[in-house]
Formats: structure tokens, sequence, C-alpha cells
């Protein structure tokens, strides 16, 4: 579904992504992790095509397109989806009629009709169901005010509404509690399939008790300096980051 | 010819002929002849080069008076349902035209004056502002309403002015006094609508007196075409528990200066002042605002947002005073500003000066481009540039426009903005 090859890219001339090769296949959970610094969120920002970002060389193939040529916009329409780690609060936006015209323009792009109120409404509430999110958070202007959780579930509430091919999360760890942190994960379990494919970006392990991956990667200075099976993440908090950083220096 | 000798040509023009000559109008003459058309050294008109306007716009020679026909009612009702009216055609009340309440006093000003001494000017202060003593000095017509104690009007009245200068240029002076009386309650509108393509040059000064417990609704709707210069004077007089919502909203125009001044003259008033400026092309719009405290216990909240592209210019001026005697005053003021293009400017200057010390006082501006991390958060969901754009735009403004509380007027200005903004969702 998804293969990067050699990717680096930078921003404000500094190199942050040096080389990342990575193949996703549909059905597959990546895990990436690294220590702070290491262009984890980089690399989640080029996916999505944040354009603050340069990317210098390397090539992106997503379900046979070259995915840096496309807009944000299409990339989402393509079904790439980013889990903000930092959702941006947007005052005089319901979340509702955000995500109305959201979804129907993805199935404008699919080449489906827009939903009416009523078929919108339908789906929304089964959606709500999966992260537990209220309708009244939803009424309001988009994630102005919510806490940090609840921004969170936002994230998932949208990647359940829009269903990506593929969901990009980028730390959605963090600053959750271990309630919220175990509503987000079931929310994503209950969009994992053998369709779609998941790269979650986090710090900590923590998350991957409940996201289980199929593969771990660890990223340091840019490139991915080891890959394993979930047990490598375990690996990793149990010791630290120091093991493959001074493994990574000595290659 | 210099500079100086074409500003005083063009100050005897706009005083023109003054028939009828009460005292108030010669004195309003003496002042404006005194302080002369403001010229790029008066403070109050510093980013704003009326006189230059009007010199370059004002063909001296090619004055039209009005031969009384009115331009056809769909050329300029607004689509606001169930609605009083009063049409002011150049200047001059069209009685034929106007639907009135008839449980409240309304007159053309040129009759009711007579029977005004001593208030008329009362509360408008013409001694500092040349257009304010030009208005004082030759206004044509105008509009008179009382609104006896305990009314309310069940519907919002529009004061439509109307400019046709199809037959030559326009020079157009009207004044109003609008008294609502204690513990009345009235949503007044004031819009303007120009036809043909000669300038019109328009000066509209309204006296507005709230009595005790009286509630007013004020909306300006400036959406008027490229060949309009327009000064508007908007004189707010708060007595006890009065409450006021004034709310001004320019989307076009050549040339716009509006004075909104609020004068807190009772104790426990609520002001409340909101301004939504979305320019384009070149125009310009100047919001100089006054809230003035003078009793204790009241408060007053103010918010000017604007987005300007092209090289449209925008100004917004926002005193506060807190007067010695004004203990307990709230008084809060906001200016916001999107800027789109690399040429389009704002300048905006908030001033606070407090006498009293138990208050309550803020004041802020901002001024920034689009917020490109919204954008990109939009656009991730899969919602295209230009929607997300005019999501972020429309966010910005709606803000203004759900402190209109009539519905059917909410709409109307809600779809004009919307229109601006290119919303398609």
């Amino acid at each position: 579904m998804l293969s990067i090859k050699n990717l680096s890219a930078q921003i404000d001339g500094k190199q942050i992504l040096n080389g990342i090769n990575l193949e996703v296949k549909a059905g597959e959970v990546h895990a990436i992790m690294g220590p702070n610094g290491s262009g984890k969120s980089t690399l989640a920002s080029v996916l999505a095509g944040r354009e603050e970002f340069e990317v210098t060389g390397g090539e992106v193939e997503y379900l046979g397109k070259n995915l840096l040529e496309l807009e944000p916009d299409e990339r989402a329409r393509e079904g790439v989806f980013l889990a903000f780690q930092y959702p941006v609060e947007i005052p005089g936006v319901s979340t509702i009629n955000f995500m109305k015209t959201a979804v129907n323009q993805v199935r404008e792009h699919r080449g489906q009709d827009p939903l009416d109120a009523v078929s919108f409404l339908g789906l929304m509430k089964e959606k709500m169901k999966l992260v537990e999110i209220d309708q009244s958070l939803l009424n309001r202007s988009l994630n102005e005010g919510f806490s940090g959780g609840e921004k969170k579930r936002n994230e998932i509430f949208q990647m359940a509404m829009l269903e990506p091919k593929l969901a990009i999360l980028d730390e959605t760890d963090s600053g959750l509690d271990i309630d919220a942190l175990k509503i987000v994960a079931n929310g994503v379990n209950k969009l994992r399939s053998k369709n779609n494919a998941i790269i979650v970006v986090t710090h900590y392990q923590r998350l991957l008790n409940y996201i289980v991956p199929d593969f771990v990667h660890v990223l340091y200075k840019g490139k991915i300096v080891k890959s394993g099976g979930k047990e490598l993440a375990l690996e990793l908090e149990a010791k630290g980051y120091d093991w493959i950083k001074s493994e990574a220096e000595v290659v | 010819m210099n500079a100086a000798s074409t500003n005083t040509e063009l100050l005897e023009v706009l005083a023109g002929q003054a028939s009828n000559q009460s005292n108030l109008r010669q004195e309003a003459l003496r002042v404006f002849r005194q302080l002369g058309l403001p010229n790029n050294k008066t403070e109050e008109y510093k980013y704003t080069p009326i006189t230059r306007v009007l010199q370059k716009e004002l063909q001296l020679s090619n004055l039209f008076v009005t031969d009384g026909s009115t331009p056809a009612e769909e050329k300029w009702i607004i689509p606001v349902q169930d609605t009083y009216r009063v049409v002011l055609l150049n200047g001059y009340f069209v009685t034929d035209k106007s639907f009135l309440p008839s449980n409240v006093t309304v007159k053309p000003m040129l009759q009711a004056a007579e029977k005004l001494h001593g208030h008329i000017g009362r509360y408008a202060d013409f001694k500092t502002d040349a257009f304010a003593a030009w208005n004082t000095a030759v206004w044509s017509d105008g509009l008179y309403l009382e609104i006896p104690e305990g009314i309310k009007l069940d519907k919002p009245l529009i004061i439509y002015y109307l400019h046709d200068s199809t037959k030559g240029q326009v020079k157009s002076v009207s004044r109003n006094m609008l008294i609502a009386g204690a513990g009345s309650e009235a949503t007044i509108i004031e819009k303007w609508q120009s036809f043909g393509n000669n300038p019109v040059i328009s000066n509209t000064l309204s006296e507005i007196v709230l009595h005790e417990n009286a509630q007013v609704n004020h909306l300006v709707i400036q959406h008027d075409g490229l060949t309009h210069i327009q000064y508007l004077f908007n004189q707010f007089w708060q007595h006890t528990k009065s409450c006021l919502n004034s709310h001004v909203f320019t989307l076009e125009g050549a040339f716009i200066r509006n004075n909104t001044r609020v004068c807190l003259d009772g104790e426990h008033c609520e002001s409340h002042l909101y301004g939504l400026y979305l320019l384009h092309n070149s125009t310009l719009a100047d919001n100089h605002t006054v809230v003035d405290h003078r009793k204790p216990n009241s408060n007053s909240n103010e918010l000017y947002k604007g987005i300007l592209e092209d090289q449209a210019k925008g100004v917004f001026n926002g005193k506060i005073f807190v007067r010695p005697d004004a203990q307990k005053t709230n008084a809060f003021q906001s200016n916001r500003n999107i800027l789109l293009s690399d040429k389009a400017t704002i300048n905006t200057k908030p001033q606070l000066e407090i006498w009293a010390d138990d208050v309550k006082c803020s004041h802020g501006c901002t001024t920034g481009q689009l917020d490109e991390e919204a954008i990109f958060y939009l656009r991730s969901r899969g919602i295209n540039h230009e929607t997300a754009r005019a999501m972020v735009l429309y966010a910005f403004a709606s803000e203004v426009l759900e402190t209109i509380t009539d519905t059917s007027l909410r709409t109307y200005i809600d779809n004009l903005v919307s229109e601006r903004l290119h919303k398609n969702f």
C-alpha cells in the first residue's frame, strides 16, 4: 500500500529525515518509535503533505500513485489520514459542519452522492459510539476548549467518519490519562481491518499495549535504525534508547 | 491654483447657499470654516485622506439635485421580512414610499426641526469634526422618530438612503433624530443604495437618545457601489438602565468614514458595539468609535473585526473614556484583523483614558494573516483549499454575525458575507 524509498526532508535548511525506507501493506499496523528529535513527527507530517517540510530526496508510492505530488487534501481524499499530535482549535467552525463538508467532498471524489442530513446524522451517531464522544462536543467549535483527551477522541472520531485506507497516528497517546488512552486505542482497534493500514508514531510503548503492532521501527537521526516485531517495543521500554543510539553510532 | 485655495473652494461648495439660517446652522457654518477640511496633519483623519478624495471626485459644476422620481423598489428593497421603512432620496424624505408604525411619531426632519430647538446638535458634537459641522450647517432633511414610553416596535425599521446620480453628481446631507422613550424597544437599520455612475458624497448624522430602560438595536449596512463616498456619524446617548446593540457592517463602497459614538450618561447601562468590515478592491473604510462612560456601574463591550484583501485599506480607532464619576465601569474593546494580501493595510489604534480608579477595562488588537495551520488541518480531512479558506474566514466573521438577534436580518447579512467569502459549505 505504502512504499517509502530513501526519503529525505528538511525544514528551514535543517535536514530531519535522512533516507527512510519503509514498506506498509494492507492489514498491517506499524509502530514508529524513537527518542525526541529523531524525526518521527516529521515523517508523519511529510506523508500528510505539510508544506513547511521540503522533500529533498527519495520517493513515496501510495496505492500506485506518487504521494508526494498530491496536495494535502488530495491525499486525504485518496484515503490518507493524519491524527494530529496537536489538533488545531478553530473557533466558529463546528465539528459537525466541518465533518459534513469533509465527508461529502471525499464522497464526491469517490463518485458517491453526497449524504443528506439524515444519513449523515445516522453515520455520525454510529461513529460517535466507537470513541465514546458526546454529540454536544461535536456541536461546539472544532476543538475549542476541548481537553487533551477530547481532542484526541475527536481525531479518532474523524478517522472513523472518513474511513481512511492509511491512518497515521502522530503521538496520539500524548497527554492522555490511562482511561482516555484505552478509549482511543479501543476506537482505533475497531477500525482495524485487512483492507487498511495504520502507522502509529509514539514515544512510549504504553499505547502499544492497546494497539498491538505487527512491526516496530526505531527512528534515530532521521533513519530507521532497527526494525522488529512487537517485542522490540518492550525491549525499548525496558532498556531505553541509549543502546540503540550506540548501536547506530557504531554502524 | 495651490492646494489651500482649492480646499477653501471645495469647502465653500460643500457649504453651499445655506437658505435656512437658524442660529445653530450659522454657528456650525462658522465652525466648519474655522476647522477647515481635514488635511494630512489632522490627527483624526491621519489615514483617511477624505479631502483629497473629494477634490479628485467632486466636479464642482456637475452637482445634481433630484427630480423626485424614486428608483423602482425591487432595485433597493432588501429581503428582510416584515419591516417598517423610511425612504430618503438624495437626502430628502419620501413620504409615499415610507411605511411606518402608527404608534410612534415620525416626521421629515425638515418639518420637525422647528419644534426641536435646543435638541438638534445637543448630543452630537460638531465643534471638533469638520464633517459634523458641515452636516449641522447644511443638512437638507432626514428622519425624526419618537417612540413613546413603553412602546415596542413589532418590526424592524429600515431607513433606506437612496442616491440617484444617473444625471450628475450627488451631494446628500441628511440629519436624523431618534428618540427611544422610557422602556421602549426598537430595531433600526440604515442601508444605502446608489444608482448611476457619477460620484455620490453623503453625510448622514443621527442623534439617537435612549431613555431609561430603553432597548435599541441599531444596524448599519454599507454595501453600496464604488461611486459612494460616505461620512456617517451616529451619536448614541444612553440614560439609566438602557441597552444598546450597535452593529456596523461594511462590505462595499468607495470611501467610508464612520463615527460611532456612545455616551453612557446613566447608571446600569449596557452598550455593545460590533463591527465587521470585509474590504476588497481599493475600498477604504475607517471606523472611529468613542465609548464615553460618564456615570457609575455600566458595562460596555466592543468587538470590531475586519478581513481585507486586494489594495483595501482599513482604519480602526477606538476610544474609551471613563470619567471620574464612572466607578465600577466595565469596558472592553477588541479589534481583530486578517490581511489577505500584501497590499492591504490596516491602521488600528485603541485609546483608553481612565480617570476613575475602581474599573475593569481592557483592550486588544491583533492583525495577522490567514491561519495556515487551521487551513492545513481542514485540508488534511479532504476539504479543498478554497473551501478550507472560506471556512476559516467565515468562522472569523461569524463571531460578529452571531450577535444579530433578528433571524431574518441575520440571514440577510449572513448571505452577503457568505457570498463575499465564497462560502460553499
